[in-house]
């Protein structure tokens, strides 16, 4: 419904705003096309296009198929894929119970609740991380990948603001009746609060799948590569993917076999995208403007 | 909106400790782990910074490697590569905050001027996108599409022009760098301006129309200044977070274009004290840029106070 005030654009207006956000749209879609096209095109509609394909004329999974039938990919996935589900689930459990506990006025409530905003001041730094990873024994261990990032402030604090809305008369009642907290965390508030719960467990599994740069610190055995570093070590830097690590022989066109790469890791993100945006902009708002 | 607090917790404030704990054990519970989380992963490592201070031996350890003092920061200064690395942060950090900061903003004020929800929404959902992939991926989309091989250099060829050494000139490269950024995030920053419009008074711009306000007029006296709170509030969190350009997006392309242009502050960091060994100045130069860090954000929040905004950090009265 358009307020009154709203006149209607002009067709110069119009032309200007379709320009500037087709525009942008257009550079974001193109290149995403462009790599899952490729993946998906056989060998001759690559040397025809001379390297890329913006529609694949005779369609072929050859690449996945080398891709996923095992080896150094189908490591990397399994790798990342448990980052991902693990890490997730640990890093909800250990923030909703935490946002739970400091979003009521209890014991200690307080000097925790500073001890996590203080996280987001300052940043302890690349080397001291390292070395108390390194002390912890996690060195190439997924465990290294997983543990520091169990706890994120910025969910927290989106979590904790929205625990802190649920009325108290609701909690109240609940523990006349003999609820425990344990309880009350379990059976009111997170039937209540699914939708940021998942948007903040979307973030958090943002976070593991797209973990890079922790992996190249603290992993150096290649069998524990996730997907990243794989991308980035033989799609970025260019090293081929030989028929060796890959267990297959004969190889599709090199340049079909790294898009695919790109699109797997692509792919799970795409997936989760559209059921959980609708719920972002509530998530992101209670968030950054409260917080 | 209805009082948060559990009426119960909230008049049993002069409790003695037992009776507290006994009502709150189990809260106290469910905070242990993330609790002992933060101790791990973050005030140990923070405690960790004191090997800045000392002559590191990996294995001798923190307990028995020998303190040199200020040494580390001394070496630092006396660095010809430190000093490019952070000439490179600034530049890189002033080019975002000039190039990178308006697009969202502009962005939010063209899809809140579409009278369509449907191409709103699609647009919105397209936008939003690209902030959820890696910068792995979004580097090599960029190398895909702008690199030497890469498919705009494909189509040149094909014309009979010559190639544009987009991924690889060291001259161009704060630009390149505030391309990704804009096309990775300025979508998703474009959010919170939205929620900001979102909660403008439609009243003021009924009024104003009804003056005979036209709609550059209302945009200047009514939008803009109701974003106000938010754009000074997000400049703020870019001046605290002024010493960190983004990490991944430099330590992929530094072997490209080379450590000249892409070595920054965080960057430095890791090859001097992860690859090249000398954790101590790695550590220097972490501290330093943390502590410095930290002390920009605080700044610009109480001059933010000054100026009457809210900032980051409301001051309780």
């Amino acid at each position: 419904m358009r307020p009154v005030w709203k006149e209607n654009p002009s067709p110069a207006y119009q032309a200007v705003k379709a320009l500037i956000l087709g525009g942008f749209a257009l550079v974001i879609v193109v290149p995403i096309l462009v790599v899952v096209s490729t993946s998906l095109a056989s060998d001759q509609d690559i040397i025809d296009a001379g390297g890329y394909v913006l529609w694949p004329s005779h369609p072929t999974l050859k690449a996945y198929e080398t891709l996923f039938s095992g080896g150094l990919m189908g490591r990397a996935i399994m790798v990342s894929v448990f980052v991902t589900v693990v890490g997730t689930a640990i890093a909800l459990a250990v923030t909703i119970a935490l946002a739970y506990a400091t979003s009521r006025p209890v014991l200690f409530g307080r000097p925790v609740l500073l001890m996590v905003l203080f996280t987001l001041l300052f940043a302890p730094g690349i080397i001291p991380m390292f070395l108390v990873v390194k002390q912890l024994g996690l060195l190439d261990s997924l465990w290294s990948l997983i543990l520091p990032g169990a706890l994120g402030a910025f969910n927290f604090v989106v979590l904790r603001t929205f625990f802190m809305n649920v009325p108290g008369e609701l909690l109240e009642s609940a523990r006349i009746d003999g609820a425990s907290d344990f309880t009350i965390l379990r059976q009111i508030i997170m039937p209540l609060s699914k939708a940021v719960i998942a948007v903040v467990g979307l973030f958090y599994a943002v976070g593991f799948w797209n973990a890079f740069f922790n992996a190249l610190l603290y992993l150096n055995d290649t069998s524990k590569w996730p997907v990243q570093v794989i991308l980035r070590t033989y799609v970025l830097q260019g090293k081929s993917l030989s028929a060796d690590q890959l267990g297959v022989e004969p190889l599709p066109q090199p340049q079909s076999l790294q898009m695919a790469v790109v699109v797997v890791a692509l792919v799970p993100i795409a997936l989760v995208y559209p059921f959980l945006q609708r719920h972002f902009t509530k998530g992101v708002i209670t968030g950054a403007v409260k917080g | 909106m209805l009082k948060p607090n559990s009426s119960k917790r909230q008049a049993a404030k002069g409790l003695p400790l037992k009776a507290k704990w006994r009502r709150d054990w189990q809260m106290v519970l469910l905070m242990i782990p993330g609790v002992l989380f933060l101790l791990v992963f973050f005030y140990l490592p923070v405690l960790g910074n004191v090997v800045a201070f000392q002559d590191f031996q990996p294995y001798l350890g923190i307990m028995h490697s020998e303190w040199n003092g200020l040494q580390n920061f001394v070496n630092l200064y006396d660095n010809p590569d430190f000093w490019d690395a952070l000439r490179n942060t600034l530049l890189l950090a002033g080019v975002q905050l000039l190039l990178f900061f308006p697009v969202p903003i502009g962005l939010a004020l063209i899809v809140d001027s579409l009278v369509s929800n449907r191409i709103r929404r699609w647009f919105q959902t397209i936008a939003y996108l690209p902030h959820f992939l890696s910068w792995v991926l979004v580097v090599t989309l960029f190398q895909q599409s702008l690199g030497g091989a890469g498919f705009v250099n494909n189509l040149l060829r094909q014309a009979g022009l010559d190639p544009i050494p987009f991924m690889t000139n060291p001259d161009t490269f704060p630009l390149l760098v505030v391309a990704q950024l804009i096309w990775k995030d300025a979508g998703w920053a474009m959010i919170i301006f939205l929620a900001a419009l979102t909660t403008v008074d439609v009243s003021l711009y009924e009024a104003a129309a009804a003056d005979g306000a036209g709609r550059w007029r209302r945009m200047w006296h009514i939008t803009l200044p109701s974003l106000r709170t938010v754009i000074v509030l997000l400049l703020i969190l870019r001046i605290g977070d002024i010493l960190s350009v983004g990490f991944e997006q430099f330590i992929l392309q530094r072997d490209s274009v080379g450590p000249g242009a892409a070595e920054v502050l965080d960057t430095f960091t890791y090859y001097a004290g992860v690859v090249g060994g000398d954790w101590s100045s790695g550590a220097a130069a972490g501290l330093a840029k943390g502590v410095v860090g930290a002390l920009l954000l605080w700044g610009a929040n109480s001059l933010a106070h000054r100026l009457g905004e809210p900032g980051i950090f409301q001051r309780r009265s």
